[in-house]
């Protein structure tokens, strides 16, 4: 039986944040991903980050994954487990692995699951033609595999990666037609929107696609303009020749293994959908099991990462290891999780979490 | 379809190679997702959805969806957008929901 003291299950952000925290308070971590290597989708990101030096700021995205990734190597004491999807937590608190050709079940004491999100999709006529992709995918085929998604894309969602996304599709020498947003304002941090606006891309607020045309493959949209009540405004269709929709609707939490694991949960559509109950610690209401990152809540990276250390510092002690040091460093990641939750783009995910601890109360 | 220049990214790749798809020979780079070298080589078409046969191109790029299930090597339901490529792969559109041939 393969024993081990942590299981990380997911290598993204907060995956490694965790693993990392833990190996270095003294325990013996195994981090399990399914992916061929680890960063999550740090590996995509080419912009830089915000937040203060100890959260990687004015790193980009894959510069933070090489460096959380040598870090784990570093400390000798994280099992490695890439191609390695976790499949089921069982009532005997086992975990089983799919690698290749192997399955097999895990033994572990603690676990973390920081299983990160998937994209939404957004429901329309037209709307499984090939073509139309989400945000994220194009990201992975331009920025990791250097491959253009088309000639001339629309985005739908002006959030962070709706922004980001067109932004990286200029770099790569893609024309972006347009940035269509439902909502009567942009949500995106107001840099990266300035910036492609900067470059010519109208970014269409209170619009939206009602449509999608094309014999096997998109040729073009159909938009039209939204009103107070979110309806569309007659007469306001217009059509959009692109080869490519790039959807940014937003995320959802990937929950499946903590609904698995009887992790009490509540639905909180600020925090992506389905996110556990947890402590100030990250713990679960099953004992010994944590959250960390998009799992716990959609939110950004560098909150991730200090997640996934509150997470790791955690388990560790809860194991016994680093006990003297824990109430120090888990008191500074609080400080900092505090932090890049405050101000008016952190109202979202502070309301969510409001409303998540009201619901956990209501349960008891 | 490849991004021959990049302000901030430099893209490792490997050999150069040949594979096949529904039978027409085309170029890709060793390791790369199957579904990377066929959307440079401009296939977008990667299966049919069951009841209607709707074409159906990837989505998510990362292995969670299935949107991008194809024939690779005589194996059905691979997720060619995970799936490293290597020379002489026979990469084929899946009829149905295929059948593993067990």
């Amino acid at each position: 039986m393969y024993k081990t003291e942590i299981l990380v299950v997911g290598g993204g952000p907060a995956g490694l944040a965790a693993a990392l925290a833990a190996a270095e308070q003294g325990a013996e971590v195994t981090l399990a991903d399914r992916n061929s290597d680890l960063g999550g989708q740090l590996v995509k990101q080419t912009h830089m980050f915000f937040g203060s030096k100890g959260q990687y700021a004015s790193e980009r995205g894959i510069s933070i994954a090489k460096i959380l990734k040598e870090k784990a190597a570093a400390t000798g004491k994280i099992r490695i487990l890439t191609g390695a999807t976790v499949t089921g937590y069982y009532e005997d608190k086992k975990v089983t692995i799919e690698a290749g050709d192997k399955f097999f079940p895990v033994e572990p004491q603690r676990v973390i699951f920081a299983t990160g999100a998937q994209e939404n999709t957004l429901i329309f006529p037209g709307c499984d033609l090939p073509g139309i992709y989400g945000a994220g995918a194009v990201q992975t085929l331009m920025n990791l595999h250097g491959v253009k998604p088309g000639n001339r894309v629309a985005m739908v969602g002006a959030g962070n990666i709706g922004v980001i996304v067109s932004y990286q599709l200029l770099q790569a020498g893609v024309e972006v037609a347009a940035i269509i947003e439902a909502a009567p304002r942009i949500g995106g941090y107001y840099v990266h929107a300035a910036k492609v606006r900067r470059l010519g891309v109208p970014i269409l607020t209170s619009h939206t696609v009602i449509k999608a045309h094309g014999n096997h493959c998109l040729e073009k949209i159909t938009i039209a303009e939204l009103d107070e009540k979110r309806q569309v405004m007659a007469g306001s269709e217009r059509d959009l020749e692109v080869d490519v929709l790039c959807v940014s609707v937003g995320l959802s939490p990937l929950a499946e293994l903590l609904f698995q694991a009887g992790c009490r949960m509540g639905y909180v559509p600020e925090l992506g959908g389905f996110v556990p109950f947890r402590d100030d610690c990250l713990e679960t209401s099953v004992a010994g099991i944590y959250v960390a990152g998009d799992a716990a809540g959609i939110g950004e990276a560098s909150a991730a990462m200090v997640q996934g250390r509150i997470a790791g510092l955690a388990a560790a002690a809860s194991l016994g290891y680093g006990k003297d040091t824990f109430l120090e460093k888990v008191t500074e990641a609080g400080r900092e999780l505090t932090g890049l939750h405050g101000g008016p783009t952190g109202e979202k995910i502070r309301t969510g979490l409001a409303k998540l601890t009201l619901l956990a109360k209501e349960a008891v | 379809m490849r991004i021959e220049k990049h302000p901030i990214l430099e893209f490792q790749k490997g050999a150069k190679i040949k594979f096949l798809f529904d039978g027409r020979e085309l170029e890709g780079y060793a390791g790369e997702p199957v579904a990377a070298a066929l959307h440079a080589a401009g296939v977008r078409v990667l299966s049919h959805s069951h009841s209607h046969n709707r074409p159906r191109g990837f989505w998510c790029a990362i292995g969670h969806c299935s949107s991008c299930n194809m024939r690779v090597n005589g194996v059905p339901n691979i997720r060619v957008c995970i799936e490293p490529l290597a020379e002489g792969m026979v990469v084929e559109t899946q009829k149905g929901r295929g059948r593993l041939d067990v």
